[in-house]
């Protein structure tokens, strides 16, 4: 009885094989999303979770230098003889080839076990080998492929590092990286002898460092991780829609076989039981084949994820994907759990349905107009909420609630909109079919309103995204312009040669500006410490959002401090605030300047003030100011007189297109999702229609029997899919904007620390309006082509059908 | 003699060589300068590390009694294990360095090691004045400079739960083992450079869990290297330092094969004359065994040498006296009982 009981069930869907596949495609393609989107954060995770627990970071107290300067080995050797179990780590960076390495210098006798993620004493590495010059690399298998023909040192395999960073010995890694008896930091081994001399005696100048639980890296990223999450959340969402209806429909059209199930003795438990299991299957089927292409669609994405994540924030993620179970097994629970709560209110309905119920199978149960207004005043009440979060909320998760707020108030309010379109339509309009055609329109409108509702999710998301990305891009090539005015950017390779190539350039250009910088750890957070001189250079060109008059003359005579948009809005840092500089030093605020595409705070000081507090700063970095046109040949002798390697020697151009890059790629993602998820709103479409077009003969039978022909039938079918579109695209734009504003002027302020303008770009509208259309039009055509196809004995048998 | 223990920081070598006898010592010299006989050894320059030879230790251990009227013991080792046999500046040294210390108190052993490397000034060996650490662990001479270094010495070592800081003062010459100092290992040949100092009077204090406890008592010094003291069939080895109440001492050991094994002793009188024991003249026999750690090791034992009429048996002051470091093995202070009462130190490697 059961397993006939679900054969006639399962029947349902061989008798409507597009509504089954429109069922699974859009349960698959929400699934798809979403895991692609949790795919790429976890890669991206574990891989800063590599990068923290290098080393046991992660785990293992440290003692480090207040301000993060190296310390001498002396200070090392002095704590070993006072007892303190501590293990010293060199860090640093280094080019090989083109290629930046993070170089970690380790002692593999003395590295606490909690730190040893690489056994150095295996048969491929040997410790004599490790220890001994030229040593050993450890890396991961990609960063040995992007090594592949430059000269290093033995390059031994490990999974356990992060993509671009090397693992060797303490002694090898001051040769490579020039600092001879340095120290980057100490690891404390967890359990330290009972009769120590205290810390204050041995290194007075070290302070400990609690594990660092949370990486720096995974602050930085998580804005940008959430913006992923928030899309892949969105394309659910989207998806979900789709699932809905169609399995709604799948219901109501089941009435009579129900009924007749039960009429014949199937108990309704074991009936209601019998579907789930259904939904079960189906959603399991479903939802495989969303993880698989989800993983697809990961690994399409994830080079340009990758490459953003480097170029924004010097985040090391690998460009291919590994399988994780956990994140595929989220995905197949999500659609299972989002079919099942999308079937809940259908399966109650069945449960409490009388047993002899008339089966008339109505698509929808017409929405009154009372109820339309009941979901417009539930999204009015979601739309105050937005605007009150994003007024009086803080934080990111804020935002994020702000927005979902502002685009399911938009939604809901929707159909009640569509329809008060479509009465002025019907108003405005002369003639019978004109007025008929409006009136159909509306009578369809509840049947059509949540994919309608998806598709306005979709073209917001588009229009807000579009304008912020495009508002972004203008503001930050005009910023480029005001950041980069020098002509050349040199970067040596040692402090002697910095000094001959400031003196050699000194009487070949109009001037010579240092940009020297170093690392601080300010207000918890490292903080960049850029010197650079007083020159028109930058009094005439600094991105400056705020400044004191005389901001300029202050940093000159080192009186005053510059800060980033993103320091100063983290911190609630106004002009005037003192800065806590090292060596006791505070000075003043004297201006904010924007500094895009920076995830770290920076402040600036007068060179001088740079060298006298910070002696150990970088002063490898030159910007020259040359005659436009005599660069070229400048770069040209600098390179040749130093044999400095190309990538030293850079003029703006270059790094300006670097820049442009960078921005593009970021954005790539966005844009790709940006589409795919308009593509599931267009599948929306295109099933509410496809399932619509079986029970519509109803209706359409009397226009027919009174002499409009199927082909114009079918047209206006067409049109009346392209005027709901047009429609939905213009509310999409306003409710677009304000997703634009929210990005702007609140995801991004709490994601990244800066506010751009906003600009208004219509051409791409209308182009996405294009795009709305020909996507309402390919969602049509096919039912409009069976419409017009349709044996006018279908028509007439409406007529003798009592229905 | 002691092979004792050598471990070595070989854990970390971890090469294949592993797989032959305690702790990789079966392994080829490869390289390695190897003990010939009738080099003659020369102090002060002898109780320097001696890098061209792949593993070397200074060796003390000391029966002590408390204030507090208990039996304690105390051991004090540093091990060198080079990867290469030479040295080099820097974090390039091939010079690895090992610490072993230890307190057996009669109802706890407390052991605790520390690593490191050679040429930055952490661990190793300087003569002028002598002086071996690892650390804040110290061996330091306290002699003037007209006497041996080692007649008189400081040492202390400190780890979980116990430390030490104890004087020795030699009453007694040193004692060149086997050969003039050429000590053999095996029926095969396998030897290395050998000499000690028994006669040391200890006097300091020690710190069991925070209580302070003046000792005294007597301590036995050893330094050792070689570059391949085992066999590649030997498996471990049973050691003995003993002090008997007539005022001589013994130093035996076997070596542990598939077969009878190897053993070897020397006697030393009273006045610190050495008489080698041909091999095979010591037996030695297991009296009772324990559970220890999840090893299964002879605690109690029968030692016979003839020719010396000694007949004597063990009884350990704490059989849980394991060392639980990364090359582990048993080392704990006994007291003699039978034909020539007395303590001294039993080392078990390989179990």
């Amino acid at each position: 009885m059961l397993g006939q009981g679900f054969a006639v069930l399962l029947s349902h869907w061989r008798r409507h094989k597009l509504q089954f596949a429109m069922l699974v495609l859009g349960l698959a393609l929400a699934t798809a999303l979403w895991s692609a989107v949790q795919a790429i954060n976890g890669e991206a995770r574990a891989s800063y979770a590599r990068a923290a627990a290098v080393v046991g970071q992660d785990r293992l107290e440290q003692l480090a230098t207040p301000d993060g300067a190296r310390l001498p080995q002396s200070t090392y050797i002095a704590l070993r003889t006072a007892g303190w179990l501590v293990s010293p780590v060199l860090e640093g960076e280094k080019r090989f080839g083109g290629e930046r390495l993070r170089i970690l210098g380790v002692d593999p006798v003395t590295l606490p076990a909690d730190a040893a993620q690489v056994n150095v004493g295996a048969a491929d590495i040997g410790l004599q080998r490790f220890i001994t010059p030229p040593g050993v690399f450890i890396m991961s298998r990609e960063t040995a492929e992007r090594l592949k023909g430059i000269d290093t040192p033995p390059i031994r395999i490990s999974d356990a590092l992060p993509p671009g960073t090397v693992l060797t010995d303490i002694g090898i890694a001051q040769q490579v990286l020039d600092a001879p008896g340095q120290l980057s930091r100490l690891l404390l081994a967890p359990k330290q002898p009972a009769e120590v001399r205290p810390l204050a005696q041995v290194a007075p100048g070290l302070v400990r460092r609690a594990p660092a639980v949370e990486s720096d890296l995974s602050r930085l990223t998580d804005s940008f991780h959430l913006n992923l999450t928030a899309f892949g959340f969105l394309a659910f969402a989207v998806g979900l829609f789709i699932v809905h209806s169609a399995i709604g429909l799948a219901f109501e059209q089941r009435r009579p076989v129900i009924r007749t199930l039960r009429a014949v003795g199937m108990p309704l438990r074991a009936l209601i039981l019998l579907m789930i299991v259904e939904l079960l299957v189906l959603s399991t089927v479903a939802g495989l084949i969303g993880v698989a292409l989800g993983y697809g669609v990961a690994s399409l994405l994830l080079p340009d994820v990758a490459a953003s994540l480097r170029g924004l924030y010097g985040a090391e993620v690998p460009g291919t994907l590994s399988i994780r179970p956990s994140v595929w097994g989220l995905g197949l629970a999500i659609a299972v759990t989002g079919t099942l709560v999308s079937a809940a209110a259908r399966l109650w309905r069945i449960a409490s349905m009388p047993l002899l119920a008339p089966a008339r199978p109505r698509a929808w149960s017409l929405a009154s107009e009372r109820a339309l207004r009941l979901q417009a005043v539930g999204g009015f009440v979601l739309l105050v909420a937005a605007w009150l979060i994003a007024q009086f909320g803080a934080g990111l998760v804020a935002g994020f609630a702000a927005l979902g707020a502002m685009l399911l108030g938009a939604a809901l309010i929707l159909p009640l909109a569509l329809s008060l379109l479509l009465k002025l339509g019907e108003r405005l309009s002369q003639g019978v079919i004109a007025q008929w055609f409006w009136a159909d329109t509306r009578q369809q409108l509840p049947g059509l309103s949540l994919a309608l509702m998806a598709l306005l999710l979709a073209l917001a998301a588009n229009a807000g995204v579009g304008t912020m990305v495009q508002s972004f891009r203008l503001t930050f090539v005009g910023w480029l312009d005001q950041r980069l005015p020098s002509e050349l950017y040199v970067t040596t390779r040692s402090n002697d040669e910095s000094q001959k190539v400031h003196d050699w350039l000194a009487s070949r250009s109009d001037a010579v500006l240092p940009i020297w910088n170093t690392e601080v750890r300010m207000f918890g957070q490292p903080v960049q410490v850029y010197g650079i001189a007083d020159h028109a250079t930058y009094r005439q060109h600094w991105p400056m959002l705020e400044a004191a008059p005389d901001a300029w003359d202050s940093i000159a005579s080192g009186q005053g401090v510059l800060a980033n948009e993103q320091l100063a809005r983290r911190q609630k840092l106004t002009l005037g605030d003192m800065i806590p500089l090292d060596g006791g030093h505070s000075l003043p605020l004297v201006g904010i300047f924007s500094d895009y595409g920076n995830p770290k705070g920076q402040v600036i000081v007068g060179v001088g003030l740079l060298v006298k507090l910070y002696p150990d700063a970088s002063r490898l970095r030159y910007a020259v100011r040359i005659a436009h046109d005599k660069a070229p040949k400048l770069a040209e002798d600098l390179r040749g007189t130093f044999g400095l390697p190309d990538e030293n020697v850079v003029n703006q151009a270059t790094i300006k297109a670097f820049s442009l890059k960078i921005f593009e790629r970021t954005f790539a993602v966005t844009a790709a999702l940006n589409v795919l998820t308009l593509g599931v709103a267009a599948i929306a479409i295109f099933a509410s229609l496809l399932t619509l077009s079986g029970m519509r003969l109803s209706q359409l039978a009397p226009a027919w029997a009174m002499g409009l022909t199927l082909k114009r039938l079918a047209w206006l079918e067409i049109l009346r899919s392209v005027a709901l579109a047009s429609f939905t695209m213009l509310a999409a734009v306003p409710v677009g904007l304000g997703l634009a504003w929210m990005l702007l002027a609140v995801i991004n302020v709490e994601a990244f620390g800066w506010r751009l303008p906003m600009h208004v770009f219509p051409m791409d509208w209308l182009r996405l309006f294009l795009l709305a259309v020909a996507s309402a039009i390919l969602a049509a055509l096919l039912p409009a082509l069976w419409l017009a196809r349709r044996a006018p004995a279908d028509l007439v048998k409406v007529f003798a059908n009592e229905r | 003699m002691n092979v004792r223990v050598l471990l070595l920081l070989l854990l970390m070598m971890a090469t294949p060589a592993l797989a032959q006898g305690f702790a990789g010592l079966g392994g080829d010299a490869q390289g390695f300068a190897v003990p010939e006989r009738g080099v003659a050894l020369s102090f002060p320059q002898d109780h320097d590390a001696h890098p061209a030879y792949r593993i070397e230790w200074w060796y003390l251990t000391a029966n002590l009694k408390g204030a507090d009227g208990q039996d304690y013991g105390a051991q004090w080792t540093l091990f060198r294990s080079a990867l290469a046999p030479e040295e080099r500046p820097g974090w390039q040294s091939p010079q690895l360095w090992m610490g072993h210390a230890a307190l057996t108190a009669p109802q706890r052993h407390y052991s605790t090691e520390r690593v490191g490397r050679g040429g930055v000034g952490q661990a190793g060996v300087t003569l002028a004045p002598f002086s071996a650490s690892i650390d804040d662990w110290n061996m330091t001479s306290r002699a003037p400079v007209s006497d041996d270094a080692l007649s008189a010495l400081s040492i202390n070592a400190a780890g979980d739960g116990f430390s030490y800081n104890l004087n020795l003062d030699a009453k007694g010459p040193l004692v060149l083992q086997g050969d003039h100092g050429y000590s053999v290992k095996s029926a095969q040949g396998q030897a290395s450079f050998y000499y000690s100092q028994p006669f040391y009077e200890v006097a300091g204090t020690i710190t069991v869990d925070g209580k302070e406890i003046a000792v005294t008592g007597q301590a036995w010094f050893d330094h050792e290297w070689s570059s391949q003291p085992l066999a590649k069939d030997q498996t471990g080895w049973d050691w003995f330092s003993f002090r008997f109440a007539s005022g001589e001492k013994l130093m035996g050991f076997r070596l542990r094969d598939a077969g009878d094994g190897f053993t070897s002793a020397t006697w030393i009188a009273a006045d610190g004359t050495s008489e080698p024991q041909p091999p095979g003249a010591l037996t030695v026999t297991p009296l009772a065994w324990s559970d220890v750690k999840g090893h299964r090791v002879p605690v109690q034992w029968k030692l016979a040498l003839p020719a010396k009429g000694l007949d004597v048996t063990t009884v350990p002051v704490n059989a849980d006296a394991w060392m639980d470091t990364q090359v582990s093995y048993w080392e704990g202070p006994v007291r003699i009982a039978g034909t020539h009462p007395g303590q001294g130190y039993v080392e078990m490697t390989g179990y």
